[in-house]
């Protein structure tokens, strides 16, 4: 085991582990932010640059600190490594810096995007981001198209994490879709319209962060903070049948996959919990679904407003305000 | 390794000398790593099947490695030099990079669209004979202006000589276009 | 007269053959190597002559090969790169078209010391004209014994292969090279794991430029304490420097370490001065990323010293009032030239060649590429100038690789040492918009 500092919190984790990885074992708020990193996806991370962290210790045996900001997501630690992520002025800063150059070219359209409510770059701008732009070109702009029958793809919302790749390198059987050109022209396409149809590439929609894919079936249906996410299961051999179901008085509006704190679909039974495209498009009644209970929610989130008849306090503060 | 014989079996066929170095491409690659002769395999490719990629192309060189057609797709929008439209029968490919600038490939760019009747680069002349394009830093910068047409760099430029090139590649062109 | 290693023969006619350079010497490095020395001999001996990296970054070559991991079983492997794009620089393309032997030379030699027996050469696309000349060259390589199985009965077997890219400058980095030749887009990878332990095909490699190996070359036949001697105590030996821009001759010449700027500039051996009988206003001596220096800061450093070209001397007084040698590309501006201008052109250069992977360099270089545009277009004003030095600091840094400071620091030198020009371009965005050029610029944005 080796020994590391995250923010005077200390950690003991097996050699080879990440830093962000190590964080995300103690938890709390010395978990630095990830948009590209999935640790269910082999491969992914480094990309992003909001994880970036200060090292300002290498290790015990050279305690120099690295001059440069490292990604907490593909730097190993090492033993007597002393780490500052909200401790760090510069790694505030540079996040923030982040979190702007995400957000130059996005539409910033969230009243209309399905994602608001569960986006990362939302939170992530609501903790680093600025009020005002200084972005005075004109941004990159493509039309929303179809990849396949069920997926929306918006690309001016995209970060270009790349997940949506690795989900269709690592559990479909065959990928059609890409990251295409370079540079601020990349983007996520089928180059030729081919439609993504493949069992599991449902899971694409449940790893974006943002909101360029969607769920075709759930589009504009209804806002996230309206539904009750409840835990849910059906016998289903492809994949297991481990999901939520997002539900609105009997009905259910959507079908996704079980998702930890950080937004990754979660581990059941040592096995990574990924839907099938079955339950996730075909399986819009609930007499298909055993109803476990209530999803845990964060208490922060904004899924959480006026759920399970707890007592809502913005419902108390309007009135007060009569 | 993927036998000359499977590779012929392919459509829409290269030419047997083509099949010949793309099979000696994919020879200098370790078992399994054949993806490896995916950019050079282009380049030929883009050669055969008119300058350019098209996606028939593109999936036939896909199916002659054996890998996904988006991962062509993947390499061929990534890298500059492969054409993913129909060009004229020659590209005039100009520096425009710093070095190049600073003696005068801006005022070589403005003659050649004068030149070629064009109006802005990326076009094609109505002759269908020349597509104007312009490129980054092509490791010249001793001897700019310049340009690249096909492997050939010419270098040194001056709007006479740009008037002589474009002299040449036409008789060119209708000296290919008599032998067909 | 400086001493040649490389170019030495360079005028010979016919040097590009086999026969003419094998009887000027050639592959003599190769016999020393597998007839008298250890691999391990090699490396030190590399080592000893404190070659630094000729591509740029200057990393000491002989360093970076005692860190190639060897374990049991697993092949390794020597790739050269010949991607050669940053702007200003062409003296590899001038060595593999003229003198192709002496890289597939320095290839075998290095091959042998790291242990590959297969090696691969990388050369940009466009130099498809060079790769015909490299492979001329290698198959006379194999027919003269100097290539293939048990070379000269020594037991060592090595084969060399070319690849070419398909244009990208980003592939000029080891890791996205590596991609790149592995079939794929040329994205950087992360770091760790290093190339070292894992490269090409997931085995360890050896990244190196084609001027580096070539140097292995004369290290190996005069040896490292006679290598010492040539150059300055922190840079040892000769390089390639390619020299463009405004000046009488440019081209590519071979220096010793620690000729004067000054005499680079002007000497008659050399560039012979600043073209049609101007001033030089500035000079980007390494390659477009390296920062530039404005006229009082050339030839000499800001406290008064000669300035060398040496990789101490040129990065005196850091980057306050200082620049690196970097790849050797002397880029020369004369009075008339306009910087705001070049360093648009230099930014919509990166902003090209940016592979897009991580959000700083996508979203940067672009976002810094529009606001020179403006600037330079007399569409500016005088918060873009604060804006960019502000972009480039945070691009600085916080990228996977170094393309995101090759594309800030130019910007963020120009501005210290030329904000003036700037400023002029805001306050006059009329004349702005057509002076240096007697054409109206209507130059194309990406």
């Amino acid at each position: 085991m080796v020994k590391v500092t995250i923010d005077d919190v200390v950690i003991e984790v097996e050699p080879g582990t990440t830093i962000l990885n190590a964080a995300r074992q103690a938890g709390g708020d010395i978990v630095p932010p990830a948009m590209c990193y999935y640790s269910k996806l082999e491969g992914s991370g480094g990309k992003c640059r909001t994880c970036l962290v200060e090292v300002a210790a290498g290790s015990e045996k050279d305690p120099r600190p690295m001059p440069k900001l490292v990604a907490s997501c593909s730097t190993p630690v090492m033993d007597g490594m002393i780490v500052k992520n909200k401790t760090s002025e510069r790694v505030h800063e540079n996040r923030g810096a982040v979190t702007e150059f995400l957000l130059i070219n996005h539409p910033l359209d969230c009243p209309v995007c399905d994602q608001a409510g569960e986006c990362k770059l939302q939170d992530l701008a609501f903790e680093h981001g600025s009020s005002k732009t200084r972005y005075e070109e004109p941004r990159r702009t493509h039309e929303p198209i179809d990849i396949g029958n069920t997926i929306k793809l918006n690309q001016d919302r995209c970060i270009l994490c790349y997940r949506c790749v690795y989900v269709g390198n690592q559990l479909c059987d065959s990928r059609v879709h890409g990251v295409m050109h370079r540079g601020e022209h990349a983007e996520i396409s089928t180059y030729i319209e081919n439609s993504i149809d493949n069992d599991f590439s449902g899971n694409m929609i449940d790893v974006c962060p943002v909101g360029a894919l969607t769920d075709k079936t759930f589009r504009f249906k209804s806002r996230v903070w309206f539904l009750k996410p409840m835990n849910a299961s059906c016998e289903c051999t492809k994949c297991g049948g481990n999901a939520v179901v997002w539900m609105f008085g009997n009905q259910i509006y959507r079908v996704t996959a079980r998702k930890d704190e950080y937004g990754e679909v979660q581990t059941i039974d040592g096995k990574t919990a990924w839907i099938c495209n079955e339950c996730r498009y075909d399986k819009k009644e609930v007499s298909k679904w055993n109803i476990e209970g209530p999803m845990k929610v964060d208490k922060h989130s904004v899924i959480s407003q006026g759920h399970y008849d707890k007592p809502n306090p913005l419902n108390d503060s309007t009135k007060n305000l009569k | 390794m993927i036998s000359t014989h499977e590779l012929q079996s392919k459509k829409p066929p290269f030419s047997e000398e083509s099949l010949k170095e793309v099979n000696r491409i994919i020879s200098q690659f370790p078992e399994g790593r054949h993806k490896s002769a995916l950019i050079r395999i282009l380049h030929i490719a883009e050669e055969e099947f008119g300058g350019w990629l098209s996606q028939e192309t593109m999936d036939y060189v896909a199916d002659l490695l054996n890998i996904q057609p988006v991962e062509v797709y993947e390499v061929a929008t990534f890298y500059t030099m492969f054409n993913l439209e129909p060009t004229g029968k020659f590209v005039f490919e100009v520096c425009r990079t710093g070095p190049c600038m600073l003696v005068g490939s801006d005022q070589i760019i403005e003659h050649i669209k004068n030149r070629l009747g064009i109006s802005k680069v990326g076009e094609t002349s109505a002759d269908g004979i020349f597509t104007l394009k312009t490129s980054e830093c092509l490791g010249a910068c001793g001897y700019a202006p310049m340009l690249q047409c096909g492997k050939v760099y010419h270098e040194h430029l001056t709007p006479e000589k740009v008037d002589q090139l474009i002299e040449e590649y036409r008789a060119k062109y209708a000296q290919l276009k008599n032998q067909n | 007269m400086g001493r040649k290693l490389l170019l030495e023969h360079i005028d010979v006619p016919g040097i590009q053959t086999y026969d003419v350079y094998r009887n000027h010497g050639g592959y003599r490095s190769v016999e020393k190597a597998l007839k008298t020395m250890s691999p391990q001999e090699v490396v030190e001996e590399v080592q000893k002559s404190a070659l630094k990296g000729r591509g740029g970054a200057g990393f000491p070559t002989g360093m970076k090969w005692s860190f190639l991991a060897k374990p049991e079983g697993v092949p390794r492997y020597l790739v050269c790169n010949a991607d050669e794009s940053e702007p200003g620089t062409f003296k590899d393309r001038y060595l593999m078209e003229k003198i192709p032997h002496l890289l597939i030379e320095g290839m075998i030699t290095s091959s042998y010391a790291l242990g590959a027996n297969t090696s691969h050469i990388y050369i940009r696309g466009e130099y498809m004209f060079v790769l015909d000349i490299l492979e001329k060259a290698i198959a006379e390589a194999y027919a003269n014994g100097w290539l293939g199985k048990n070379i000269l009965g020594s037991g060592y077997d090595l084969d060399l292969y070319v690849s070419p890219g398909g244009g990208a400058y980003i592939c000029g980095e080891e890791t996205a090279l590596l991609e790149s030749l592995e079939g794929k887009r040329g994205n950087p990878r992360m770091k760790p794991p290093f190339p070292a332990v894992k490269g090409l095909f997931g085995c360890p490699t050896v990244v190196n430029n084609v001027e580096s190996i070539a140097a292995v070359v004369p290290i190996i036949n005069i040896g490292a304490e006679e290598y010492l001697k040539i150059g300055t105590e922190k840079s040892s030996g000769t390089k390639l420097i390619s020299a463009s821009g405004n000046l009488v001759r440019p081209g590519v010449y071979e220096i010793e370490l620690g000729l004067s700027v000054e005499e680079f500039i002007y000497g008659d051996e050399w560039c012979r001065g600043i073209a049609n009988g101007k001033k030089i206003k500035a000079c980007i001596p390494g390659g477009s990323s390296v920062p530039i220096l404005p006229h009082n800061l050339i030839t000499k450093t800001a406290t008064g010293e000669t300035r060398y070209m040496s990789y101490e001397s040129l990065s005196d007084g850091g980057f306050a009032s200082g620049s690196m040698l970097g790849s050797g590309g002397f880029i020369v501006f004369d009075e008339d030239q306009c910087i705001v201008r070049n360093t648009w052109n230099f930014a919509r250069f990166y902003a090209h060649e940016s592979c897009g992977q991580c959000s700083p360099c996508r979203e940067g270089t672009g976002w810094m590429e529009k606001v020179l545009y403006r600037l330079e277009h007399g569409q500016g004003n005088m918060r873009d100038i604060d804006l960019l030095e502000q972009i480039n600091k945070k691009i600085e840094g916080n990228t996977i690789c170094p393309l995101g400071d090759a594309a800030a620091w130019p910007v963020a030198a120009a501005i210290r040492h030329f904000r003036e020009e700037f400023e002029w371009h805001v306050t006059n965005p009329q004349e702005a918009l057509t002076r240096n050029y007697g054409l109206k610029k209507v130059a194309e944005t990406l």
